[in-house]
């Protein structure tokens, strides 16, 4: 199958299960509230080393913040409830309460719920406030700039991690035009993010290494450097390749992002798409690129 | 004065009305006129639930022309200016009144809603629970108010006063939400413990006397505040705006009604502990 005369491989993506929590970051202004969800999403690019993955969403269309203000979706994904609960400690203490102008609320309705504002009030040092309004309770922590509200309780639901594709470029530049494509056509789709810098990874790994103690190393398969070295899955003239990496709140957010993503990345100068799998055993869900393609 | 948008009463399903047979200034307690009193019941059933004229025993029959069936959509209409406790205790369904109506409106609810076309007596939803209480015109003294005797007031829900309100608004309450569009009269949130009184007219005397926690927000004009009130900031508060867009939500507040913007912030009453809050909004926005 091609797109653009773009070969679509005839593979699949492997994703596993992991827990989703929605917040949704307000502020004075978007700029603001952009840079605490910004500040809140970063170093969170893969569960190994950061604890979570996360990164921002625009607002679904038509939706409202609770206060009215201009606001920033920012979606967490990591592999269990209590982590999540460790995480958004983290990240809405250290990054959103400590941004000017910021309010941070739960944007996802879901049964399991994990107490955020309920813990950071205590850095009210006892002049905290609560308002309980429409069943949401809400503290309002006192700050230099005034209030940082924050609800008590942020929704935690099982998600989708891991979603994935390659675009094998004849050139880096091909490459990039092609990621930048993808990654633009992807944040559009609610409940989808792409943890990576700026969307895109280049250090995809293989779950091996020939050094002890060291699990995960460099997919030398994919690696243009080592061609004439190693065993290359690399075709003749694919002198470059990146990564898409999709979380999701839901499958289906998963496979869209991934179906306008893949379209979008069909551009003069790539070559091929694949995706990446452990062969379907290890992840419960996996992503048929052709499928994809053709829905 | 802001005003209610007339949303129109849509009614789903069976209805109850209950229409006075004639007019009369002698009190009548009619607790039983609440929809969970009429679950199971028909027509002859409604009928012969108990009430009070004056202080004799009569049925809800000899007041007033029952008609249908059905516990979710109560209407109620006719001379109701002495009727009392209008949907006290409710945990469900709707009561619309289609005039005026007398006090205890709503009193004890705890959930489902009250709609009072007309003015509505003193203690509209005294300790209520839950639920929503709209009042289109004017209301009494002590709404959402504690009896007295009793230590907490309100402890939840919404009363949505369209016109005036007088005494206490809000006295001893504990928790939810009272928003008068016009004036209120003095003593608003007296011993308030918690919640929340907005007032989008002119704010009475002596507002917040006593409370030691809880929010009064003065939209309009305001008096000068108790000398145990003390300045704090002015400031745009972020959880008022919450309110404001949550109000919006529901078609009955225009957004005029209650502007949001930079508000003086004093704390008090210093005498009961000082965690209380008055907002006054800054008029020259």
């Amino acid at each position: 199958m091609h797109i653009n005369g773009v070969e679509i491989e005839d593979t699949f993506a492997e994703a596993f299960g992991m827990w989703g929590s929605r917040l949704i970051v307000t502020g004075d202004d978007l700029g603001w509230a952009r840079t605490a969800a910004e500040a809140a999403t970063g170093f969170a690019t893969s569960i190994i080393g950061c604890g979570c993955e996360a990164g921002t969403n625009d607002l679904a269309s038509g939706e409202q913040t609770p206060d009215g203000r201009p606001g920033v979706a920012a979606l967490v994904f990591t592999t269990s409830r209590k982590n999540m609960e460790a995480a958004l400690l983290q990240r809405v203490g250290q990054a959103v309460m400590t941004c000017a102008t910021s309010a941070c609320y739960n944007g996802l309705a879901a049964d399991e719920k994990v107490r955020i504002g309920g813990k950071l009030r205590y850095f009210g040092d006892g002049f905290q406030r609560s308002k309980l309004l429409d069943g949401r309770r809400l503290w309002r922590v006192p700050v230099m700039d005034g209030e940082f509200v924050v609800e008590e309780s942020f929704g935690v639901a099982r998600a989708v991690g891991g979603g994935n594709f390659f675009m094998m470029a004849r050139s880096l530049s091909a490459a990039l035009a092609a990621a930048r494509a993808a990654v633009a056509a992807m944040r559009a789709v609610p409940g989808a993010i792409m943890p990576f810098p700026g969307g895109v990874v280049r250090s995809g790994s293989k779950i091996s290494s020939r050094y002890k103690g060291q699990n995960v190393s460099s997919n030398t398969p994919y690696c243009p450097t080592l061609r004439g070295q190693e065993d290359s899955s690399l075709k003749e003239g694919e002198n470059a390749v990146l990564e898409i990496v999709v979380d999701g709140l839901s499958e289906a957010a998963v496979a869209e992002a991934m179906r306008v993503g893949i379209a979008a990345a069909c551009l003069p100068g790539v070559t091929r798409i694949s995706a990446g799998n452990y062969g379907g055993s290890l992840g419960q869900f996996h992503f048929a690129l052709r499928d994809l393609v053709s829905t | 004065m802001g005003c209610i948008a007339c949303a129109a009463l849509v009614f789903d399903g069976a209805s109850v009305t209950l229409t006075r047979k004639e007019s009369s200034s002698i009190p009548v307690e009619a607790d039983s006129i609440c929809p969970d009193r009429f679950v199971g019941c028909g027509q002859t059933e409604i009928a012969e639930l108990p009430a009070y004229y004056g202080r004799r025993k009569v049925t809800l029959g000899d007041l007033f022309e029952v008609d249908g069936y059905g516990a979710d959509n109560v209407i109620v209409s006719g001379d109701l200016k002495a009727v009392k406790k209008i949907g006290q205790g409710m945990t469900h369904g709707r009561i619309t009144v289609t005039g005026d109506v007398g006090p205890h409106l709503g009193a004890s609810m705890s959930g489902g809603e009250i709609v009072a076309e007309g003015a509505a007596g003193d203690w509209v939803g005294a300790h209520m629970s839950g639920g929503r209480i709209v009042v289109k015109g004017d209301a009494g003294h002590f709404v959402g108010a504690a009896y007295s005797g009793e230590t907490r007031g309100m402890r939840g829900g919404t009363i949505i006063v369209g016109g005036n309100a007088g005494r206490e608004v809000g006295g001893r309450m504990r928790r939810g939400l009272i928003v008068v569009l016009g004036d209120t009269g003095e003593f608003a949130g007296a011993g308030m413990l918690a919640g929340s009184v907005f007032v989008g007219g002119r704010l009475g005397g002596r507002p917040g006397a006593g409370m030691k926690r809880g929010t009064i927000v003065a939209f309009g004009e305001a008096p000068e505040l108790l000398p145990t009130f003390r300045y704090a900031c002015s400031y745009r508060p972020v959880f008022l705006s919450c309110y404001l867009q949550s109000l919006a939500a529901t078609g009955l507040v225009e957004s005029s009604a209650l502007p949001d913007g930079e508000f003086r912030l004093y704390v008090g009453d210093m005498n009961s502990g000082g965690r209380g809050e008055v907002l006054i909004r800054d008029q020259s926005e």
